[in-house]
């Protein structure tokens, strides 16, 4: 009763940005179970060392090499005798890691390029997007191949390289999110009542492009992890016995014949990870910027 | 037309200049000496010292870059540290499977991508559209290396229905192919079911079908019409990535093609073949991109008089 009156007198619920956003968000079952997973899996990645059941790479089983799942070994033991469902849980922090922190990069840098060149147009405009073009003139993971072969393998400048890939994505979204939002009343009024040009920028431009730039994140994560996994599997970032998914895949190749469960296991999970993250992506998106494009 | 084409063509060149330098700086920016790189780590001084002058390491950059540019234009691209043989040799020999690949990938993609999406869009939120848009957002989600190592278990080792590696005879092109051309039949699907979806709202589509026709000719004549324009857009931004992809898939499946190749110089450190394919596969890219531009403003005039 008390609640009902409660209800009744107050004005109807405040609606923020926020609000507006769970309350379309909510609706997407599965978008939701996306989101779920993809908790799960960070919650999975930080907690890997203490939840392994043996260790990723010095534990060798030679009892029983090649084994299929069992209850002792989930996921099997491949041809050297390791536990696969260890190495699976912490690979997960690498492919989890390279995912996020390359794409994080890649968008702070090319939202603030993106905002540089929306925002000036001009000199600042032809320069940057010219950069864009010349980045964009390199076919999908060849950049990530050239940056590699002049920093050499190795995990770190794998990330390196697929920030710089994901750059003029996030700059050209968010410069075309800037030039829309630029002419609008708010913004004149701003710059009215005197505001600096950072200002605008910041706290008036900024803002508005945040839902474009936080679907193609979680968009992005997924190319990311895929592209990251493709240059271990082609032998240019993590060596074994690092327990990339992508490196793991590599070196199950060779047994395909006789243990293709090796194989199988980490095929699922790069799958699995990034159809989470596409999935969240595809909800988020239409939760936030239904006009935004299906990639 | 011509005009548009021109001015196109003009715009390229800044590009294609900016994308020639980087080319140019890789092996500079590589860390150690080129020259000693070219040599090979057994060089004695003097070795490196003549190959040094041997390829114009001595000069200054912009006078390295032309003699690197007027050569490229003339198809020079120097010669591989692995096997001695001129870069333009290597890249030729490998050219075709990766050519004939990718558009066999692009074909089959582009023919299903549309058909599932235009189904989806026309049974949209029924059962066909759950289906096909299940398969698509797999299929953008399965990595291609591990897609053609599945395929490659199945269809060629298991069944033995298919050859494993090699690309000989026209069944040798079917798995690679359907493994690079899975992302982009997605893509494709994904992209025409949204276009489509906005046409089959369009007033004209009202009017097509309360005049009484029927629904096949509305949706082939007056929708797919209409939707071809951001597709072949799409088309055209695929093509790099597959572009991009045969390299992994041609690593699955043992290629002799140009990402085979590619993956080889990267492991065996040799510059020239690589700086070589980095130009090619970026020119092809934005070749590809200008023929898909001027294709657009052939089905849209509009686009030449901006």
């Amino acid at each position: 009763m008390t609640t009902a009156t409660a209800s009744a007198t107050l004005p109807a619920e405040v609606r923020t940005p926020w609000t507006e956003f769970w309350r379309k968000f909510k609706k997407q079952r599965v978008a939701c179970a996306a989101g779920g997973f993809v908790a799960l899996l960070v919650v999975v990645a930080i907690l890997a060392p203490w939840i392994v059941p043996y260790d990723a790479e010095n534990f060798f089983d030679y009892d029983s090499l090649n084994a299929l799942p069992s209850l002792k070994h989930w996921f099997g033991v491949d041809p050297l005798g390791r536990d696969i469902f260890s190495r699976i849980v912490v690979g997960s922090r690498i492919s989890l890691t390279a995912g996020f922190v390359s794409v994080a990069v890649g968008a702070v840098v090319g939202t603030a390029l993106g905002l540089v060149a929306g925002y000036y147009e001009g000199l600042w405009d032809r320069l940057i997007m010219r950069v864009c073009d010349v980045l964009f003139a390199f076919p999908g993971i060849l950049l990530a191949i050239g940056i590699v072969a002049i920093l050499g393998g190795g995990m770190v400048n794998v990330i390196i390289a697929v920030a710089i890939f994901s750059i003029p994505t996030f700059a050209r979204l968010v410069r075309g999110n800037t030039l829309a939002l630029k002419h609008l009343t708010f913004v004149e009024a701003a710059r009215s009542i005197g505001a600096s040009d950072w200002t605008i920028v910041t706290r008036h431009i900024f803002p508005g492009t945040i839902p474009a730039v936080v679907v193609y994140f979680s968009l992005r994560i997924g190319t990311s992890i895929i592209t990251a996994a493709s240059l271990s599997f082609i032998g240019m970032g993590a060596q074994p016995p690092t327990p990339e998914w992508g490196a793991m895949l590599n070196e199950a190749r060779a047994d395909m014949m006789t243990s293709p469960h090796v194989a199988l296991f980490p095929s699922l999970a790069i799958f699995l990870t990034v159809l989470a993250f596409n999935l969240l992506g595809d909800g988020l998106r239409d939760a936030l910027d239904p006009k935004l494009e299906r990639q | 037309m011509l005009p548009y084409l021109v001015k196109r063509l003009l715009g390229l060149v800044p590009t294609l200049l900016l994308v020639a330098v980087l080319v140019f700086l890789f092996v500079h920016l590589l860390p150690g000496d080129p020259a000693r790189l070219a040599a090979g780590p057994d060089a004695t001084a003097e070795t490196v010292a003549l190959v040094r002058q041997d390829l114009d390491l001595d000069k200054s950059l912009p006078e390295q870059f032309a003699r690197f540019a007027s050569g490229a234009l003339r198809g020079d691209l120097g010669r591989s540290v692995r096997t001695k043989r001129p870069v333009s040799t290597e890249i030729a020999e490998r050219f075709w499977p990766t050519f004939w690949l990718t558009v066999a990938a692009m074909a089959w993609s582009v023919t299903f991508g549309m058909a599932i999406g235009i189904a989806s869009a026309v049974w949209r939120n029924r059962w066909p559209d759950r289906i096909g848009m299940t398969l698509a957002v797999s299929g953008i989600s399965f990595p291609a290396f591990a897609l053609g190592m599945v395929l490659m278990q199945v269809f060629s080792v298991q069944l033995g229905w298919l050859p494993t590696v090699g690309a000989d005879t026209w069944r040798h092109y079917i798995l690679p192919s359907l493994t690079l051309g899975a992302a982009v039949a997605a893509i494709m699907a994904r992209f025409t079911r949204s276009s489509f979806v906005d046409i089959l709202k369009e007033d004209y589509v009202r009017t097509a079908r309360a005049k009484g026709l029927r629904e096949t000719i509305v949706v082939i004549k007056h929708g797919l019409r209409n939707a071809l324009i951001p597709v072949v857009t799409m088309m055209g931004l695929q093509f790099g990535f597959l572009l991009g992809g045969s390299i992994v898939v041609e690593v699955v499946f043992n290629w002799p093609g140009m990402g085979r190749l590619l993956v080889d110089a990267v492991d065996m450190r040799d510059y020239p073949v690589i700086q070589g394919l980095v130009l090619l596969f970026s020119l092809e890219f934005v070749l590809i991109n200008l023929i898909v531009d001027v294709l657009y403003a052939v089905i849209n005039p509009a686009i030449r008089y901006r």
